[in-house]
């Protein structure tokens, strides 16, 4: 029987949303998933090189998340609250095992992961090929849309 | 056919379950495989695991906070 297919767009650079694709992708490979993630936009971040561990999460614009005390989005807009709170979120997932996004990014590709980067969002913001990690493809929506139109999952992140 | 044991504790989700995979594709069908970890996901991923790759899961045991699923290759 063939294996299963799922397709991933990944569209945001935060350090919160690179993890549900990842973890997505990788879990599926060890299911024997045929994975596909296409990044674009600011997922474009998580596969430009050296630059899956320097990903930042902000409290501004996210009242849903966790601060050791309530604080005013006001003073999440100052400056240092940005590293804050992404140090704070690195420490907890390190503290609960959780993989850095370096490490599942690995795992992704010595799974087999196909990772493609939107060529078209790279032109916009001024991203070279060479700016990427090794082993990914290029391309556009026609080349993430051929492998969609035959998957049996799709997810837009 | 061998019997292996595998400790994956302290690692989160997705960890477990990848870890586990990588190294069950290593072995030979009819192998068993421990696999013990503290994830408190890690009791229904495992069954989920083994219902879509289709290696049996022969058991989970816990004791406090450990998970252990025996299962065996296909």
């Amino acid at each position: 029987m063939a294996n299963k297919k799922m397709t991933i767009i990944a569209s945001k650079g935060s350090l919160d949303m690179a993890y549900p694709p990842l973890i997505l992708a990788t879990t599926a490979a060890a299911m024997d998933v045929d994975v596909t993630i296409f990044f674009t936009f600011y997922g474009l971040e998580i596969v430009k090189k050296n630059n899956a561990d320097s990903l930042k999460v902000t409290p501004l614009g996210n009242p849903a998340m966790p601060m050791p005390m309530p604080i005013p989005t006001l003073v999440s807009s100052l400056p240092g609250m940005e590293s804050m709170a992404t140090a704070m979120m690195k420490s907890m997932f390190k503290k609960h095992g959780v993989a850095t996004i370096q490490q599942l990014l690995d795992l992704a590709k010595e799974s087999g992961i196909k990772l493609i980067a939107c060529q078209m969002t790279m032109d916009v913001m001024g991203y070279k090929q060479s700016d990427m990690i090794e082993g990914v493809e290029f391309g556009g929506a026609a080349s993430w849309l051929d492998i969609a139109a035959d998957a049996d999952i799709n997810l837009f992140i | 056919m061998a019997t292996f044991k595998l400790n994956f504790k302290g690692l989160s989700c997705p960890l477990p379950i990848v870890k586990t995979s990588s190294e069950i594709r290593k072995g030979a069908s009819g192998d068993i495989y421990e696999v013990t970890a503290d994830d408190p996901g890690f009791e229904k991923d495992i069954a989920a695991w083994c219902n879509t790759t289709g290696n049996k899961l022969a058991g989970i045991a816990k004791t406090g906070k450990d998970i252990t699923a025996t299962i065996t290759k296909k």
